[in-house]
């Protein structure tokens, strides 16, 4: 059992926890994540992990509600548990002394990205970062962000809150001095930033969210297509040049499980209530 | 000993019928497929034994079980002594007597098998064990006083509990990690339910536990600590690698990453480690079999435990594409034959050269080529060659690919002293299953590559007995030099 220690709503579906799971906070490196499940009925889902407190024992993941799994999650709080997790997973992100780079995070990415930016600050280079969110009021973690980097760019969809437009539109005016480009977000942003980036030859990462079942190499179901080559997300990346990246592969595979899903959701949906008892009820006994 | 029935008699006495669902049945549910002997059939087959001077069972058997001494406490009703004689050399009977490739091992070399059908050995282990284990009396034996030595084990497959088990008796304190949230490696993620039901090895865990081992889930050493870590701050005298051999392979044919490819171990894992054989009341989805035509690749228990579940999640056809004929598959008999009878379709001497797929990148066939076996390659075995001209596509929306694992590597790479094969296997001492590091010991699938459940087990025990002797003396001397 991992003790939720604290828990905050960050946007509206957003979630930040605090988790107790001492070995992991001692471990995590930034660009790695923990696989969860939350009860003894659950699936197993990856969720990157924005920070950790190797003194406190406790690690933090944010959450964003898109499925069953993430929304029922995203129901508990301070004084629940979850019944597993595993880490920490991945390979750490590659800091190097770059020189100038553009961090861009699209929606719950920008958690994702945060500890990267961090750690490439800390290694010496110049950051930039470009937060992208549909509207102001999903906008995330913008403070951090501006702790972690040197100046930052805000783009909405609808304008209410910075510039108005995609976050590749603020890349293609900053990209004449961009030496490094790291892009987590969903995955046509991913995609747009590797083709804006592609032909000034500008290294570019990305970290890919396909379907994880283990975390450790077991099963293959993450496999991406990088280049010619078929990796494993989870114990070769989930970073990778995004130059090599077939997002058309990890867009159709990560579409798979769409009836089971949207299934799980719409049942979840109409038994709010009895999941989440079932998850606290569980507890208790433990 | 009270078998009175003169040898000649006994050659004759058929072989007693392992009762099991019927095959319509249970193609279609996750239920048991073997029921188990009743006491009256096991003391009649093992009426049978003909109690060799110089038993071959025991000599083909690769923990030496003494099958004529069980056997013996079987027809004298002493079933519970007939577990004890068991238990000397194999700690997890109830396991080994369903899943025991029986044919190649005890049973293959039974003497009765010259005239008649083999002793059913498998069968028997399972009844005593089975017995055992209902009326609740696993022997538990008591462990030796405290020694005050730390022992880790990594990885909680059949090799990892079997050294846990003689680990604590020996009276050190033992924990093992597991990178899962479940115990048992392959028994639990792999082996399906109707083959071997998970309580059985929940059971053995339980019993582990009572005798003192402690368990750690979610620790995937190399990640949430490393072996030197172990051996360091945490205060472990010696570290024991199971590790196994999960990482699977593909068959590098075009259109591998078609929605609707599965390596075996993704497929069974979702389905047994996950439940989605019970989906929506687990949530982990598994791709709808129901109406739908499946492929399996291979020839092993593997491609037999996936084809199967495939069936039961209702799959319409379901093939078994294999590129060796059946004679060379190296499944159990029992599986091949209880997968015919569930109507599983062979597809022998074919070998899959493309997958094809849909334009939204979903698979739609798979394109195979027919094999003739040719000369022996270097392993023994005719080397099956592609039939010019012959290639068919076969009909499908999901298949399996189940040609062989790998090595788990994330103990090696990170503990660098640890020498391993080429194929990353470790290096261990075959008797004292010593590492080129020292208090590093491994042994199981880790160091054989994939194998069995028995062999495993028989790494195990050897492993404590080394780590015993490596605890008492301090000596490392070294075999595998690193
Ligand atoms: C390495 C990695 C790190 C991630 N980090 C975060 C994070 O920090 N915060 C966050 O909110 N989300 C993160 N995600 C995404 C998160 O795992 C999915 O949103 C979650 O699994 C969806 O589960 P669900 O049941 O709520 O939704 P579902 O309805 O089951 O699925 C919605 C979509 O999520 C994806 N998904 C479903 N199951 C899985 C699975 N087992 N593994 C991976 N993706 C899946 C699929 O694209 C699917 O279409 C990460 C994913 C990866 C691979
Ligand atoms: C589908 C299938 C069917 C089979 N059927 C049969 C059969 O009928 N008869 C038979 O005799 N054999 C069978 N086998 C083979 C048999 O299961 C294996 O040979 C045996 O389980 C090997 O045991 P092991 O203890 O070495 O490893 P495993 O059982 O593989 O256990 C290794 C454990 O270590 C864990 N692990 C790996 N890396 C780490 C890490 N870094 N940190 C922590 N934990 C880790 C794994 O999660 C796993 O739980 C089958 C195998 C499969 C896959
Ligand atoms: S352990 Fe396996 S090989 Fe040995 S006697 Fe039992 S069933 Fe036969
Ligand atoms: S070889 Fe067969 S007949 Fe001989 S002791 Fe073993 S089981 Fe009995
Ligand atoms: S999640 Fe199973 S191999 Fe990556």
């Amino acid at each position: 059992m991992f003790p939720i220690v604290n828990a905050t709503l960050l946007a509206p579906g957003v979630k930040q926890f605090e988790i107790e799971a001492p070995r992991i906070a001692r471990k995590q490196q930034p660009g790695q994540f923990v696989i969860i499940r939350i009860h003894d009925a659950g699936e197993r889902i990856p969720l990157t992990i924005k920070s950790s407190d190797p003194k406190k024992g406790t690690i933090t993941l944010v959450v964003q509600a898109i499925g069953k799994t993430t929304s029922l999650l995203n129901e508990l709080g301070r004084g629940d548990a979850i019944l597993d997790v595993a880490g920490p997973l991945g390979k750490p992100s590659e800091i190097e002394k770059y020189g100038r780079c553009v961090v861009i995070g699209g929606g719950v990415g920008t958690a994702i990205a945060l500890p990267t930016a961090q750690a490439l600050k800390d290694a010496g280079n110049h950051v930039t970062a470009i937060l992208g969110a549909r509207t102001k009021n999903l906008l995330i973690l913008e403070k951090e962000v501006r702790e972690a980097s040197h100046e930052v760019f805000v783009m909405t969809d609808d304008g209410s809150y910075g510039g108005r437009g995609l976050v590749t539109d603020k890349l293609r005016e900053l990209i004449g001095e961009a030496d490094f480009v790291l892009a987590i977000g969903p995955v046509p942003m991913m995609r747009a930033v590797a083709e804006a980036t592609r032909p000034r030859a500008i290294k570019t990462v990305v970290s890919l969210n396909s379907i994880m079942v283990d975390g450790t190499g077991m099963c293959g179901g993450c496999r991406v297509a990088i280049g010619n080559e078929s990796k494993f997300a989870c114990v070769d990346g989930p970073e990778f040049d995004a130059h090599q990246v077939d997002f058309g592969v990890l867009m159709q595979r990560n579409a798979m499980y769409r009836d089971a899903e949207q299934q799980l959701l719409a049942h979840f949906k109409e038994h709010r209530a009895e999941e989440v008892a079932r998850v606290r009820g569980a507890c208790a006994h433990v | 000993m009270s078998n009175t029935i003169p040898n000649k008699e006994r050659m004759k006495l058929p072989r007693q019928h392992m009762p099991e669902i019927a095959a319509d049945v249970r193609a279609r549910n996750f239920e048991e497929v073997n029921l188990g002997f009743e006491a009256n059939a096991a003391i009649i087959e093992s009426l049978r034994c003909l109690a060799c001077k110089t038993p071959t069972c025991t000599r083909s058997c690769p923990v030496g079980v003494d099958v004529k001494e069980f056997l013996a406490r079987i027809i004298d009703k002493d079933y519970l002594g007939a577990a004890a004689v068991i238990r000397r050399d194999n700690a997890l009977p109830a396991i080994t007597g369903r899943v025991c490739p029986q044919e190649d091992q005890c049973e293959g070399d039974c003497l009765v098998a010259k005239r008649n059908e083999s002793v059913a050995i498998g069968h028997l282990e399972r009844f005593v064990a089975d017995y055992e284990r209902k009326t609740g009396q696993i022997g538990i034996p008591e462990n030796a006083p405290s020694t005050a030595k730390k022992v880790a084990i990594v990885g909680s497959g059949p090799a990892g509990l079997s050294a846990a088990g003689d680990l604590v008796q020996q009276g050190h304190k033992v924990r093992v990690f597991e990178a899962l949230h479940e115990l048992g490696g392959v028994l639990v993620y792999g082996i399906p339910e109707f083959r071997l039901p998970k309580d059985i090895v929940r059971q053995e865990v339980d019993v582990l536990r009572k005798r003192g081992v402690e368990f750690e889930t979610n620790v995937i050493v190399g990640k949430t600590v490393t072996v030197d870590e172990l051996l360091g701050e945490e205060g472990y005298d010696a570290v024991f690698v199971a590790t196994g051999a999960g990482l699977p392979q593909f068959l590098g044919v075009p259109g591998e990453n078609l929605n609707g490819v599965y390596s075996a171990n993704e497929f069974l894992t979702r389905v047994n480690l996950m439940r989605a054989y019970r989906f929506p009341d687990y949530d982990e989805p598994v791709y709808d079999c129901r109406g739908k035509d499946v492929v399996v690749v291979g020839g092993g228990n593997t491609a037999m435990d996936a084809v199967r579940t495939a069936r039961r999640l209702g799959a319409r056809n379901a093939y078994l594409v294999y590129r060796r004929g059946e004679e060379e598959m190296p499944a159990r008999k029992e599986e091949v034959k209880h997968a015919k009878e569930e109507g599983i379709e062979f597809r022998m001497l074919t070998n899959p050269v493309e997958l094809i797929g849909d334009e939204r990148g979903w698979l739609t066939g798979v394109r195979c080529v027919r094999m003739e076996l040719g000369e022996p390659g270097a392993d023994g075995r005719r080397k099956p060659v592609p039939v010019a001209g012959s290639e068919f596509v076969i009909d499908a929306s999901l298949v399996i690919v189940a040609v062989g694992t790998s090595a788990n590597p994330l103990v090696q790479s990170t503990t660098p002293d640890l020498k391993t094969t080429k194929k990353n296997y470790i290096e261990a001492d075959p008797e004292t299953l010593r590492t080129s590091k020292k208090g590093v010991f491994a042994g199981g699938d880790i160091v054989t590559g994939g194998a069995t459940v028995i062999l495993a087990m028989g790494a195990g025990r050897k492993a404590a007995k080394g780590i015993g002797e490596y605890l008492s003396s301090g000596a490392w001397p070294l075999t595998v030099n690193g």
